[in-house]
């Protein structure tokens, strides 16, 4: 959607932890309604982008934009209420109630003297039915399995009501079934109601079949970003991951797939 | 969620029946029949002159050693910490052995130089800890936790050293100061000592109850959902500090009701700080009211330092929570 307004735009932005450069020189923009995916290697800095993306990192250096304003003269609550963040791994030993804790998510659109009304409950219940996990509602968040907690935390996200959805890996802890059923569900977000999502993804596959454009990170410098079927060639893929990996084509979508090598068979 | 409700109730008509009955109790029995009678002129003078303002004094510590427990339980995500964790009560100590080591007899608003140490030497641990924060932007709540313990110790052996080097009758003082306690305490000027500072910042936790609830789920979580981490991080750390100095500058460093009671309450009304903070504020207050109660009346007319009362109840149900705590942690 090259004619869309530019949401959000990342210029030569860099950090460094501990003496070393965990991103360095990192430049690409994201128009509204696009759904892109972030791939790369452990440890390239594909969390740690998303981290500078909603506020949660060390001083960086770089420019980070959204809808044009300086991310750091926007309010975090003004931010969340456009920007939904799903961490990876974290609030999963929560002890409040599945309901409580989606509900939570509406945060940003209380003030001091707001409490939840009607419509943060109709908010909370949509992002329930939309995630399947209206079964859960009284659950615990401490004691449910990995995927329902993963459902749940999606949940949360959309009961935020935000334009933008930036989600760190949402399909691991996943089975086959609901890895397609959250796929199928974030691309209905992205193509019905216009929700732009930024996912972090270690399935490239998943990523080139949902995805419209990819980017990918290597040792903290942006070494691709273009439309998946330029992704998938071998060149490409060794830059980015340093290994050989086996292509073969779908065979409904014609797009080249990754598939695990033999163990054993030496290539 | 009627259950909870119907605790707050309880928990609230709890408070009000300590407040009521404590005055009352004591080396001497009071008689209700004060409340109709003008004649015994001296038990009246007892029971609105030294037992309210203590009973009124001990509830305002106990609420806020509770909630600055509570705090602070959920801002480092930890069911260990307490009040005391940043190592302001060390601080506070280390301060108030000082001024009875020099035998600073000044005082400001009718209130000691011991007093007026500790507060002081609180506020120093506050400001300590702002500015190891301030060092390193990337300062984790965990790093802040281990600087605490470390601060404590410091002044522990401090303390330790003073106390080696001081005459009996002074080291036994500041012994004493350590345990904490209300006999010290002095009508309604202490209670207004504390509960002037404690209540405005009490009232602005109360406010940042869904922040505290967004920050039990985890700091980039909370990021997440609009949290402005470091700005609220710092507002609670100061809150608590300074609720917490002014309890300990009258008081001394009473122990284990800013552990045991949030953890009571957590159990009773869940981890939601919507309803445990108006909870856990009642029972800290009237556990503190009760402790204190006991401590006056048991081995009258000698007192027991409350400090040890309550340890003596926290003791036994800490060892009790950490028995049955499940491995997940998930007791906060």
């Amino acid at each position: 959607m090259p004619d869309a307004p530019v949401v959000l735009r990342v210029e030569n932005l860099s950090l460094t932890l501990g003496g070393k450069a965990i991103l360095h020189n990192v430049s690409f923009h994201l128009h509204g309604g696009e759904y892109v995916c972030l791939v790369g290697a452990n440890g390239s800095g594909k969390t740690t982008l998303l981290r500078c993306l909603i506020g949660y990192c060390g001083s960086y250096t770089g420019r980070i934009l959204w809808w044009g304003q300086c991310r750091s003269t926007i309010s975090q609550r003004y931010l969340a209420r456009r920007v939904a963040y799903v961490p990876q791994g974290e609030g999963r030993s929560a002890p409040f109630s599945v309901v409580d804790f989606v509900m939570l998510a509406r945060y940003p659109h209380w003030d001091l003297f707001r409490s939840p009304g009607p419509q943060d409950r109709q908010a909370v219940r949509r992002a329930l039915q939309l995630t399947d996990s209206e079964h859960l509602a009284e659950r615990v968040v401490g004691s449910l399995s990995g995927g329902e907690r993963q459902r749940v935390c999606l949940a949360a996200a959309l009961a935020q009501e935000a334009e933008v959805l930036l989600l760190d890996e949402p399909t691991t802890f996943l089975d086959y079934r609901h890895q397609e059923d959250l796929r199928r569900l974030l691309t209905r977000f992205n193509r019905e109601c216009g929700v732009t999502i930024l996912a972090v993804t270690h399935d490239l596959n998943a990523a080139v079949l949902s995805g419209e454009r990819v980017l990918a990170l290597r040792d903290g410098q942006l070494a691709f970003q273009g439309a998946p079927t330029e992704l998938m060639c071998p060149d490409v893929l060794k830059r980015i991951y340093a290994a050989e990996l086996i292509l073969t084509p779908h065979p409904t979508a014609q797009l080249p797939m990754v598939l695990p090598s033999v163990p054993g068979e030496l290539s | 969620m009627k259950r909870a409700d119907l605790l707050l109730i309880w928990v609230l008509l709890m408070a009000v029946a300590a407040l009521a009955v404590a005055p009352w109790i004591g080396p001497k029995m009071l008689s209700p029949s004060l409340l109709w009678s003008n004649e015994d002129a001296l038990d009246a003078t007892i029971l609105r002159g030294i037992r309210l303002p203590r009973v009124l004094t001990a509830f305002v510590a106990g609420a806020a050693l509770a909630l600055g427990g509570m705090t602070f339980q959920a801002l480092f995500r930890n069911p260990l910490a307490t009040p005391y964790t940043l190592g302001l009560a060390g601080g506070a100590s280390f301060a108030a052995a000082l001024a009875i080591q020099l035998g600073l007899s000044t005082s400001f608003l009718g209130l000691s130089s011991v007093s007026l140490a500790a507060f002081a030497g609180a506020c120093g641990v506050i400001l300590l800890v702002f500015a190891l924060t301030r060092m390193r932007a990337d300062f984790s709540t965990a790093t802040l936790l281990l600087a605490g313990v470390a601060l404590g110790f410091f002044f522990s052996s401090m303390i330790l050293a003073m106390q080696y080097l001081s005459d009996p009758t002074r080291t036994f003082h500041m012994l004493r100061w350590m345990m904490g306690g209300l006999e010290g305490t002095a009508g309604y000027r202490d209670l207004w000592a504390v509960l002037v500072p404690a209540a405005p910042a009490a009232a602005m936790l109360a406010a940042l109850r869904n922040e505290m609830n967004l920050l039990t789920l985890g700091e980039e979580w909370a990021v997440g959902r609009g949290v402005a981490l470091v700005r609220t991080k710092a507002l609670l750390l100061g809150l608590v500090g300074w609720m917490v100095a002014s309890v300990v500058a009258i008081c001394g460093p009473i122990g284990f009701v800013g552990l045991i009671v949030p953890h009571i309450c957590r159990l009773l009304v869940g981890p939601d700080h919507r309803r445990l903070f108006p909870v856990t504020l009642a029972f800290g207050g009237t556990f503190l009211v009760i402790c204190d109660t006991a401590a006056r009346t048991v081995l009258a007319p000698t007192e027991i330092p409350v400090g040890i009362i309550t340890s003596l109840l926290g003791g036994p149900f800490f060892l009790w929570l950490l028995i049955r705590q499940s491995p997940s942690g998930s007791s906060l």
